[in-house]
């Protein structure tokens, strides 16, 4: 069985798992750093069309804690402070360290510019024009990885189980895309880079692989997890007509930078209907404009394709360019025209402010086992501020290379027999079927979970409707468990990396549909018909960890500021 | 995209995907997709892994934004990202790219050198 070895493990080679590894190669640390995909290719970052916010004051006067403030307001009572306020006074550094890194930040007059975004106070989103934040970073990022001889990358290597001997995080298995080989990996410490759930939802604008497959890695290492039951809707995803060759979340910087306006099936203004004053000035937060479209539809007033209009008609041919740029021309291949008419929007799962629950030092209850970027629970509590997923995958991503370097330099690497990684294997193993290629395996199961998920535990949630849920998704695992048929052939079989991946899935939606159930009130993008009203009772955060085979939940009060952290603060 | 017949798309567009691993004769399997104007050739073969055969090999990430540039292939002869090129209602013939090593199916060795297992492994044993 192939074999590598390395000090620290970064499972994930986005933004947060690229920068984790350039930050644990600065402490000397031997990385190896791996993708399921190709590695700066594949997350979410490049995909990120959008901004990055950061106090770093350059279009008008700023401070860390006016941003930690903002990012609080929005979480609704729910964000760890401490996680927050360590996102907030550390992007700056994050985002300046990039510009030296020549990410090509837009500037005017020598100063970078920063744009307004919902829920922020201050004009401090950081952007790459046009659209192009997400390809710029990933670009940046794999440069830098690539000049550090400290790193191995490999692409196409997916993990499918971390290895804890003697209650250590030790090492993982994986499997080789290309020849559907195990390989055991041993590791001073495991840092889970691997981002997000949205893929579990039928209508999402995550990339392929982003199916929960880090917090199934952490709940099965033993980690708990932490407000799972809190996944965003970005409320204007694209929705028709029909657009390829763009990310569906692209027209967000449009509305902040000419003032989309937000229409519904009547051609009327709507947002501030809902308690949210938007007049023009876009301010109304995701979980609120979410929501407020979704109303509209189940009241009769949607578009035609059951979402809202977009209109740019009321802004000049001139600015449109101005903004646009060459975007103008992607569009009009879609056939797209915005001064001639507008476009249809719906809510699209986007980020999970859930996650696997760390401590400042992005350790989780596991040691040896970090994890970083969007893979971390709490930062954002019960809804995320636009703009702050990126920072957050610098600013994490950069702590937990540097304290999982620091934890491997600390501990004796174990030695990994083959029977230490022969629980996974087995269960890939034992379910081939000779010969029985073709036939909608993992796949079609897949497409279920997502149909259950977005109908049943998305927007708009009941106890009837997840009870409903957790029936179906317990039948999608134990069908997934044993009737599954998977190909024979070893080379690129999507197959068995699919049923890999359908397992993560089910176990984590599993884990979202307790959590939902459990929180009997509404907050943030948790909103449920049945218990419509926010009760102070349910400040706290709910945990899931893994019983057995069986996630089960549990409170745990909100991680408050620490007296030293108030210190801090009040020194600056 | 929707994706299914029952969704009023009483049109169906043909797809041909080269199959087949260097070793073997390679060979077109042929598919029939609903379909819905605009939509691309990544939408079609992502329908095909899911409701018909999740056996064909192919490698993509970012879901039609043409971010991750991992689909490249050809499309009716030509070098396109699937993402971005449009499926035709008279149908669309899909192959591997032919100046890469062939891996399987629709799948070829796109892997930067330094970025490979082989590449991991010789590194260890020469530390």
């Amino acid at each position: 069985m192939a074999r590598l070895t390395t000090d620290v493990l970064v499972v994930g080679a986005g933004g947060a798992g690229m920068y984790a590894a350039i930050a644990a190669a600065g402490e000397g640390a031997g990385v190896l750093l791996l993708d399921k995909s190709l590695v700066g290719r594949g997350g979410a970052t490049i995909m990120a069309q959008m901004t990055v916010a950061a106090a770093v004051g350059h279009q008008e006067p700023d401070h860390w804690t006016h941003h930690l403030a903002d990012t609080i307001e929005a979480g609704r009572g729910l964000c760890d402070e401490e996680l927050a306020a360590i996102l907030c006074e550390e992007a700056p550094v994050r985002i300046l360290e990039m510009d030296e890194w020549k990410v090509g930040w837009a500037r005017e007059g020598g100063r970078m510019t920063q744009v307004m975004a919902p829920g922020h106070n201050i004009a401090r989103c950081c952007y790459v024009d046009f659209l192009n934040t997400g390809p710029a970073v990933a670009r940046t990022l794999r440069g830098e990885v690539a000049r550090r001889e400290g790193i191995t990358r490999v692409s196409g290597l997916m993990v499918v189980e971390v290895v804890v001997h003697d209650g250590r995080a030790a090492g993982a298995v994986a499997i080789d895309a290309e020849t559907g080989e195990p390989v055991v990996i041993e590791a001073g410490a495991v840092i889970l880079a691997a981002g997000g759930l949205t893929k579990i939802y039928r209508r999402n604008s995550a990339s392929a692989n982003m199916a929960g497959e880090a917090y199934a890695l952490a709940l099965r290492a033993g980690a708990e997890l932490l407000d799972m039951e809190f996944v965003q809707f970005f409320p204007i995803g694209h929705l028709a007509p029909r657009l390829v060759g763009m990310d569906p979340i692209m027209w967000d910087p449009f509305r902040y930078k000419l003032g989309g306006r937000l229409l519904n099936g009547n051609f009327e203004e709507f947002i501030h209907n809902y308690d949210a004053p938007d007049e023009g000035q876009y301010t109304a937060k995701r979980d609120v404009a979410s929501y407020a479209i979704i109303k509209e539809v189940a009241s009769g007033r949607g578009s035609p394709h059951r979402g809202a209009w977009l209109s740019f008609e009321h802004i000049s041919a001139d600015a449109l360019r101005k903004a646009f740029g060459p975007v103008i021309g992607r569009l009009a291949k879609n056939g797209i025209d915005l001064a001639k008419g507008p476009i249809e929007v719906s809510p699209i799962a986007h980020y999970h402010m859930g996650g696997i629950r760390v401590d400042a030092s992005m350790r989780t209850r596991v040691p040896g086992l970090f994890a970083a970027g969007e893979a971390v629970g709490g930062a954002n509590g019960a809804n995320r501020l636009s703009g702050n997923a990126i920072p957050e995958a610098f600013v994490f991503g950069a702590r937990a290379g540097r304290f999982a370097a620091a934890a491997a330099k600390r501990h004796e690497r174990a030695k990994l027999s083959e029977k230490d990684a022969a629980h996974a294997l087995d269960e890939g193993h034992a379910r081939r079927r000779p010969g029985a290629a073709g036939g909608a395996a993992a796949t079609g199961l897949f497409r279920q979970l997502q149909h259950v998920m977005w109908n049943d535990v998305g927007l708009v949630r009941t106890a009837a409707g997840m009870t409903r849920a957790l029936g179906r998704i317990r039948a999608l695992r134990a069908e997934a468990g044993d009737g599954l048929i998977l190909p024979d052939d070893r080379a690129f079989n999507l197959a068995l990396l699919d049923w890999f991946e359908l397992c993560a899935a089910l176990l984590v939606a599993e884990s979202v549909t307790l959590a939902a159930l459990a929180r009997e009130e509404s907050r943030g993008a948790h909103q449920r018909e049945d218990f419509p009203q926010s009760l102070p009772a349910f400040e706290r955060n709910l945990t899931v960890t893994l019983d057995g085979d069986t996630p089960v939940t549990g409170w745990v009060p909100v991680r408050r500021y620490s007296y030293a952290l108030q210190q801090k603060r009040a020194a600056v | 995209m929707t994706g299914t017949a029952k969704d009023g798309a009483a049109t169906f567009a043909p797809l041909r995907i080269r199959r087949g691993t260097p070793e073997a004769e390679p060979r077109f399997d042929d598919y029939s997709v609903p379909f819905e104007p605009g939509m691309s050739v990544l939408d079609a073969i992502v329908w095909v892994r899911t409701h018909v055969d999740s056996s064909v090999a192919f490698r993509y990430s970012c879901v039609n934004a043409n971010a991750c540039k991992e689909c490249m292939v050809l499309v009716d002869g030509k070098v396109d990202y699937a993402c971005t090129a449009r499926l035709s209602p008279d149908g669309t013939t899909v192959e591997p790219l032919n100046n890469k090593r062939l891996i399987r199916d629709l799948v070829t060795d796109i892997v930067p050198p330094r970025e490979t297992l082989k590449n991991a492994l010789t590194r260890a044993k020469t530390r």
